[in-house]
């Protein structure tokens, strides 16, 4: 019987979850940050699925975007039809919220597997190309359907999403997600990165793993999404086309292609980054009256990417994970 | 349904047809010789109308409008977007030259994004549409029962002598002989003594410069520019080059003209169609026979 | 006489116009170390690509164990007991010596994904079990030192054995060495020799190898078939063919022997 094991996650989580509620009560955090750090443990899910796709498994994805917008659209519809008050404590409203979430993710777990079943025998640029362009027909389905708004986008969604749902969500995301990499099904999925003619010839069937991988992390992202519609209240085709997709491609490379404990810090640095470099940018703008835009923040993230590729390619963490991700294993 | 494929349709596909074919080319050039799908290419696009723009307003000042300006303007457009080329080729793409494929691709996806924001952060260019000046005086005919303005012959015909000087390029000098040589085997030119870097480059110039052109081409014709023009345009471009075969010059073409016909016909029937048609038109090339209409088949040794 | 384990009836394959495969018929007979030899382009390879299903063959059959298995998918055919190592290593460079044999172990895996992604108690035993029984095959192959490392950082020699662990791993009747003694010096292919006869006398499996290392060949296989341009040249005992005149032409006539 092995010796207790801390639950090192579990802890980590833990902690973070009571110093940000403790901060929060105190007044110490107000409003305004309690949303940037929602906003980061939204995209760390997004970064790690999308991680999960491009890093573990080997593949490319450049419409990840799509799937969240999915989840967004699917929950947003459900919760804005079904709840007639916006009062997120009342029970019936709570219990239709996390149905929504779950099955916008169900809804985008579908769309990754019917995009991802053909898709998935193309390699490299041309994998790349074919996703983009799916991720680019879910984000012009939706400009259409007037149903869900069109082009206004779905609006009157109810703030369904706190720090504690999302908090959940996201460390049950992450627990989830180590698992699995760490798990015999993880491994498969690894090999087919490192090769996937030798993974295919020691008995592994990467076609279904190569699936799976997109399927999971379609429907975290598709949650993801859920979450983010609520949060903002609003869900609209701009905020999935392929430039989110490239921000999130950013997150990733910058935390590390293949490092879910990367993906967690970069989500969490980029998205503050974001908001302090558009609080200086506004800063400089209004009080000192430099005539300079947010979309320096872009040029910036553009610059980061392209600096990333060509001095390292690896990002922050490599194919690392920090010990408190990593199960320990008896040693030999 | 007749008015969907009327001749006036079909002018105005050939017209979107003539400017995808520009941009076309020059991404299957360069795929065609580095392998790279160059994202930032429909960037390339916009720079040319920009620099068309910006040259259109010096000349101003002791040109009149009409022919002659219009064809200062288009070498500017062309020397432009055919120097950012060069310079995005030098900086971003050569010290990935041989790095994993998917690093140079997620550059050019960098570089793309660099191009569009910095320009419209950029004060004295801005994200806002600016109205592109009128070059020369637009003047209608009608042919065939379509309107056919003066424009669309200035763009079939500005398309045509591009792609003929392409082609003798290509078949009849001695620098499209060693384009053709390293497109098909980089290090057996190498050995042969053909300076590749030099060809490289030389390609993203000429790609860039008619990606350059078109943009002017398109500034004139749909006369609104704006830093984030290039993204839909390089995308069917691309999306054309894909369908006649990426790394194919006439199938480059023949791509763009087809891009651009279903482009005009599927709006004229329905607008989410025409929104949609260049990608459902990707999926179907590339699960169906991804090597496009006029591309190779490639056999993977292993 | 028992039946061969593995059927080869007429097996042909083209690439494009290029023949690389002409007419193959053997068997290879259970529990034998069988060698295909024959210079660069012959079409060794491309016989074991065909074997393992990653080329379908233009025409003809491959039994294995009695059972046809052309258009199967190779995944599918290393469940039915086929295994195989690559000439140029194909190893999983980012993954530790453990994991790099787990991954040949995850078909046989009863748990599902569920009991895995919740770390189950059955998940977590048979996770257990299958460590032990990698260990022991680590250890097998004297590379219990290197459990833990990552297989970038192996040196070839030990690169080679893992590549033979992971194969062994997927528990093959039959195992297709690809130029096993590739790089190695005279020492490590008298350590490859040995190993290969205990890899077939203790796991009871069929070996069927390529090589052009003629001493190699001449050393552990117990039947050989030559080929040359995809059509066979000589069958037979190691002893009796390299004397045959054919196949001396055919490795004189373009590369030194190596004895």
């Amino acid at each position: 019987m092995d010796k207790l094991r801390l639950p090192k996650l579990a802890i980590a989580g833990a902690v973070f979850y009571a110093i940000v509620q403790i901060l929060i009560l105190t007044g110490v955090l107000n409003g305004y940050f309690v949303v940037i750090i929602n906003r980061s443990m939204i995209f760390v899910i997004l970064a790690a699925t999308l991680n999960l796709i491009n890093g573990i498994t080997g593949q490319f994805s450049l419409g990840h975007m799509g799937f969240a917008a999915v989840g967004a659209y699917v929950s947003g519809t459900i919760t804005t039809i079904l709840c007639t008050h916006m009062n997120p404590h009342a029970f019936g409203d709570n219990l239709i919220f996390l149905a929504a979430i779950i099955l916008g993710g169900c809804g985008a777990a579908v769309v990754g597997f019917l995009i991802g079943f053909p898709s998935l025998r193309l390699k490299g640029d041309y994998l790349a190309i074919v996703t983009l362009g799916f991720g680019e027909i879910i984000r012009t389905i939706l400009n259409n359907i007037a149903y869900v708004g069109g082009p206004r986008g779905l609006l009157g969604i109810p703030k369904f999403s706190g720090f504690t749902v999302i908090f959940l969500f996201t460390f049950f995301t992450i627990v989830l997600l180590r698992n699995l990499v760490q798990s015999s099904h993880g491994r498969a999925m690894l090999s087919i990165r490192e090769n996937e003619l030798a993974s295919e010839l020691s008995g592994v069937d990467t076609t279904k793993y190569k699936v799976l991988g997109f399927v999971i992390g379609a429907f975290f992202a598709g949650i993801a999404g859920g979450l983010l519609a609520h949060l903002l209240q609003i869900a609209h085709p701009t905020q999935y086309g392929f430039y989110a997709s490239s921000i999130l491609l950013i997150m990733v490379y910058a935390g590390g292609m293949g490092s879910l404990t990367g993906s967690i810090i970069a989500a969490f640095s980029l998205t503050f980054l974001t908001e302090g470099l558009r609080v200086g940018i506004d800063w400089l703008r209004d009080t000192v009256g430099i005539p300079i835009g947010t979309e320096w923040t872009m040029v910036i993230y553009a610059l980061l990417l392209i600096f990333i590729m060509l001095y390292k390619t690896e990002g922050f963490m490599g194919m690392r994970e920090s010990k408190i991700l990593v199960i320990e294993e008896k040693k030999v | 349904m007749g008015s969907v494929f009327s001749f006036q349709q079909i002018v105005n596909g050939l017209q979107l047809g003539a400017i995808y074919a520009l941009i076309a080319l020059g991404y299957t050039m360069v795929y065609g010789i580095v392998r790279l799908i160059n994202f930032a290419h429909g960037d390339f696009f916009m720079v040319g109308a920009f620099a068309a723009y910006g040259a259109f307003y010096l000349f101003n000042f002791f040109l009149p409008t009409g022919g002659g300006m219009a064809f200062a303007v288009l070498i500017m457009a062309m020397l432009g977007s055919g120097a950012m080329a060069l310079l995005a080729n030098k900086f971003a793409y050569k010290p990935l030259r041989y790095k994993p494929r998917l690093s140079s691709l997620v550059t050019a996806i960098g570089v793309s994004m660099l191009l569009e924001y910095l320009f419209s952060a950029l004060p004295f260019i801005g994200p806002s549409p600016r109205g592109f000046p009128e070059l020369m005086a637009k003047r209608m005919f009608v042919i065939g029962g379509a309107e056919v303005s003066n424009y669309v012959m200035i763009d079939l015909l500005v398309a045509a002598v591009l792609m003929i000087g392409l082609t003798i390029l290509i078949q009849r000098t001695p620098m499209g002989k060693a384009m053709r040589a390293v497109s098909q085997d980089k290090d057996a030119a190498k050995l042969m003594g053909i300076d590749v870097e030099k060809v490289i480059s030389f390609t993203f110039l000429i790609g860039g410069s008619f990606a350059g052109a078109a943009g002017l081409l398109a500034g004139l014709t749909y006369p609104r520019i704006q830093p984030y023009m290039g993204i839909l345009p390089g995308l069917k471009a691309f999306i054309a080059a894909v369908l006649g075969g990426i790394g194919n010059v006439p199938g480059a073409v023949l791509g763009a003209f087809i891009m651009g016909l279903a482009e005009t016909f599927a709006t004229a029937y329905n607008s989410l169609l025409g929104e949609g048609i260049a990608f459902v038109i990707l999926i179907v090339v590339l699960l169906l026979r991804p090597n496009g209409i006029l591309g190779e088949k490639t056999a993977d040794k292993i | 006489m028992s039946a061969p384990v593995l059927s080869i009836q007429g097996m042909s394959h083209y690439f494009g116009g290029l023949k690389a495969v002409s007419d193959f018929t053997f068997d290879v007979p259970e529990g034998v170390i069988y060698g295909l030899i024959g210079p660069n382009g012959s079409g060794k390879t491309t016989c074991f690509n065909l074997i393992t299903g990653i080329y379908t063959p233009t025409q003809g059959k491959i039994l294995f164990q009695g059972e046809e298995i052309v258009g199967v998918k190779p995944y599918k055919i290393v469940h039915k007991g086929i295994a195989r190592t690559f000439q140029n290593l194909r190893i999983f460079s980012n993954l530790s010596v453990i994991d790099n044999i787990r991954v040949a172990r995850h078909f046989n895996s009863k748990v599902g994904l569920f009991p895995s992604l919740l770390r189950l108690p059955s998940f977590l035993k048979e996770q257990e079990q299958t460590r032990d029984e990698v260990m022991d095959l680590i250890k097998l192959m004297h590379l219990d030192k290197r459990a833990n490392e990552m297989a970038k950082n192996l040196p070839y020699g030990e690169l080679r054995r893992l590549e033979v662990a992971r194969a062994l791993a997927t528990k093959p009747k039959l195992m297709l060495l690809d130029e096993p003694a590739a790089g190695m010096n005279p020492k490590e292919t008298e350590d490859l020799m040995k190993l290969v006869r205990r890899v077939r006398d203790e796991f009871k499996v069929t070996i069927f190898l390529i090589e052009h290392h003629m001493k190699f060949v001449t050393g552990i296989c117990e039947r050989v078939k030559v080929i040359d341009f995809g059509t066979t040249i000589a069958e037979g005992k190691p002893e009796d063919v390299v004397k045959e005149t054919k196949v001396l032409e055919a490795y004189l006539g373009r590369k030194a022997v190596v004895c």
